[in-house]
């Protein structure tokens, strides 16, 4: 088997996190992942650290500190501003053979897929994508083991790769839940030496445009949609607007056109945590409960009264969603009118 | 015909588009005893993405000619699904399949990948979808880049070619905007899934695409790859245990009544919940 650049014996025992940022402000992804971090740093007596590149991110760096980072290796330099895969690859890599971290974790976010992709090659190591939870096997002298779905119902396959470093792995928004942060905590800020020459730099970015998305991962209440509501959408995102929730889907309507991509829940949607969940017309197929496992309330609306959703519903309806939901409309306005 | 794709300089444009057999997810069944994915029963189905990758390289094909290869690393089985593409206008397939390849994580299906690649001689683009079914979800676009040392833009909805200065651009989709990039040639693109219609396949060209001759199997012996970087061996990845997945207790209360009914009810535990 080949081996990664640097092997177990010579990693540190620490966690990196890759901190995304937009506009000044760091990727909430990147703050679930310190969480995280924090927590398994805490049990095992490991290090976290944060990956800041880009281009006058001082004020970055004591979100870090507050969200668990020890350290925050930082590379400032117009060239790092914005992210191009190119440029990140680069600096990343540098930084990681001189630190030598024993894991190195990424959101799974466009670029955060790209950069993880690119770099687990150039270091020759693997690279866990959309891990749904992480563990350190301390026995074991530190195994990364990230858990992954998709392998069965109920079922999660655990991932490791014991003779390569640094582990790297990937996790979506809103898989892990943010910690309180800690203002005023401090640490160590290493400074990170930059090549990169303008000359040299091949990707051109001729247009930008930055905007937030739907965010479906901090939703308090979701409306999804399946097959079974035939396509009427209209009626779900009224029933969200009265809840002060958002609407998603499940992937056929998705397939379909009827609804965008970004509103797709489930193993290769969004993974959500609202307080409640309403799902109509959804069989329940667990590549879809994978995306609402982690709601507070779950309430299921079909007419199949065998329907595998109902499992995983904490409130059944054995009915129409085309009648349901209206009625349901109809109900929370009467009240509202009432109080 | 052969004209066609060259350029004035006299350049033939030669797209790559990588593209995999995927279980039919809706026929995917759990075994109720071993409680794993049974692929078994189900029927497959080329990776639904990988459709809308080969139709940008097509309509590229279209506007400047030159041809379009179709790149699969698996088992042989893989081979008549693939032929679609062929009836869709694709010229040739290059399956990469040997029983040393089996089981691999997304290094050394990347590195297998590129070494195919690179036995098919200079290449401008190479097309992949935006994530497979039962894959890496997107991993294999930029580690693929990686290992041939080209560029890349992910998760493009649209593609434009500049023959002269041999670039390309590529509109790159991201959660609430986009951004406009400019990569040299070779490239590696990753295309935003449904982002276009694929076509259908010309009948006309059935017998065509069935022909023996159009698929060109490759072992590792032909890519005389590395054996440390293919398969299990080149993995560094391994499945290390199975688990219970850690499942919220639910209540399953049913609620029943007529519409208005069940909706009062529902509006109540809304309420209480809220
Ligand atoms: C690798 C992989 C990844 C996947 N990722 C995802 C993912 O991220 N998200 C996802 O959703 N799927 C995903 N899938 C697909 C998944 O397996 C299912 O095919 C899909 O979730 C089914 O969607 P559905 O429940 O809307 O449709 P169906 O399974 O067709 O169910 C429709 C349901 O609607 C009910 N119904 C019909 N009419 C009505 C009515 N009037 N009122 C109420 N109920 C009605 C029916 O009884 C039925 O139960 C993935 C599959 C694979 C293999
Ligand atoms: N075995 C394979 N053969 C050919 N192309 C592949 C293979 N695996 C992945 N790809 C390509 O890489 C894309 C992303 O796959 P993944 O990274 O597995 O989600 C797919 O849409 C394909 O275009």
């Amino acid at each position: 088997m080949a081996a990664s650049l640097y092997g177990p014996d010579e990693a540190q025992p620490a966690l990196w996190v890759y901190l995304e940022h937009e506009e000044g402000v760091l990727e909430r992804v990147s703050l679930e992942l310190l969480s995280k971090s924090r927590a398994l740093a805490d049990a095992a007596g490991w290090r976290v650290a944060g990956l800041l590149l880009g281009h006058a991110v001082d004020p970055l760096v004591e979100q870090a500190f507050a969200w668990g980072a020890d350290e925050v290796w930082v590379a400032d330099h117009p060239l790092l501003e914005p992210f191009r895969v190119e440029t990140h690859t680069a600096v990343a890599f540098q930084a990681i053979l001189q630190g030598r971290p024993s894991v190195f974790l990424c959101g799974a976010t466009p670029n955060g897929r790209d950069l993880a992709g690119r770099l687990a090659v150039r270091l020759r190591t693997g690279l866990t994508a959309d891990c749904t939870d992480l563990r350190l096997d301390l026995e074991q002298g530190g195994v990364l083991i990230g858990e992954v779905t998709g392998f069965g119902g109920g079922i999660v396959a655990l991932i490791t790769m014991p003779r390569h470093r640094p582990q790297m792995a990937t996790v979506r928004p809103g898989v892990f839940p943010l910690s309180s942060p800690q203002p005023g905590r401090t640490g160590v800020v290493i400074p990170l030496e930059v090549n990169l020459r303008p000359e040299e730099l091949r990707t051109r970015v001729v247009e930008r445009v930055v905007g937030r998305g739907v965010d479906l991962t901090q939703a308090p209440v979701l409306v999804v949609g399946g097959r079974g509501i035939h396509g009427r959408f209209d009626l779900l995102q009224e029933l969200a607007a009265l809840l002060g929730g958002e609407v998603g889907a499940t992937r056929p309507p998705v397939d379909e056109g009827l609804i965008g991509r970004e509103r797709q829940v489930g193993q290769t949607g969004v993974v959500c945590r609202p307080k409640v969940a309403i799902v109509c017309g959804a069989s329940g197929a667990f590549q879809f409960v994978v995306g609402i496992q982690n709601a507070g309330t779950v309430i299921a609306v079909n007419t199949d009264p065998e329907a595998p959703i109902f499992e995983f519903a904490d409130y059944g309806v054995v009915g129409d969603a085309l009648q349901v939901i209206p009625a349901l409309i109809e109900a929370l306005r009467a009240e509202r009118v009432a109080v | 015909m052969e004209s066609f794709g060259i350029s004035r300089d006299g350049h033939e444009w030669h797209f790559v588009v990588c593209m995999k057999v995927v279980p039919k997810p809706e026929e995917v069944r759990v075994d109720p005893e071993t409680r794993r994915l049974d692929r078994a029963g189900a029927r497959s189905e080329i990776n639904p993405p990988d459709m809308n990758a080969l139709e940008m390289a097509l309509q590229l094909k279209d506007r400047f000619g030159g041809r379009v290869s179709i790149v699969s690393m698996g088992p042989p089985f893989f081979e008549p699904y693939l032929r679609v593409g062929l009836a869709m206008g694709a010229d040739h397939i290059y399956l990469l399949s040997d029983r040393k390849f089996g089981g691999a994580d997304t290094l050394a299906t990347t590195y297998t990948l590129a070494r195919g690649i690179q036995k098919l001689g200079p290449v401008d683009l190479v097309f992949c979808g935006e994530e497979s079914s039962d894959g890496a979800t997107g991993q294999v676009p930029p580690g693929l880049a990686e290992w041939l040392d080209f560029h890349q833009i992910t998760l493009v909805t649209q593609v434009e070619l500049d023959p002269l200065r041999r670039v390309v651009r590529g509109r790159r989709e991201r959660p609430g905007g986009y951004e406009i990039l400019e990569v040299p040639l070779p490239a590696v693109i990753s295309v935003k899934t449904g982002c276009n219609e694929p076509r259908f396949m010309d009948y006309r060209l059935k017998p065509w695409a069935f022909a023996p001759e159009r698929v060109t199997v490759w072992s590792a012996a032909d890519l005389q790859v590395d054996e440390a970087f293919v398969g299990v061996a080149g993995s560094p990845t391994q499945v290390s245990g199975l688990a219970q997945a850690p499942s919220r207790e639910r209540k399953r209360i049913r609620l029943e009544g007529s519409p208005e009914e069940v909706a009062r009810l529902l509006a109540e535990r809304l309420r209480e919940i809220m």
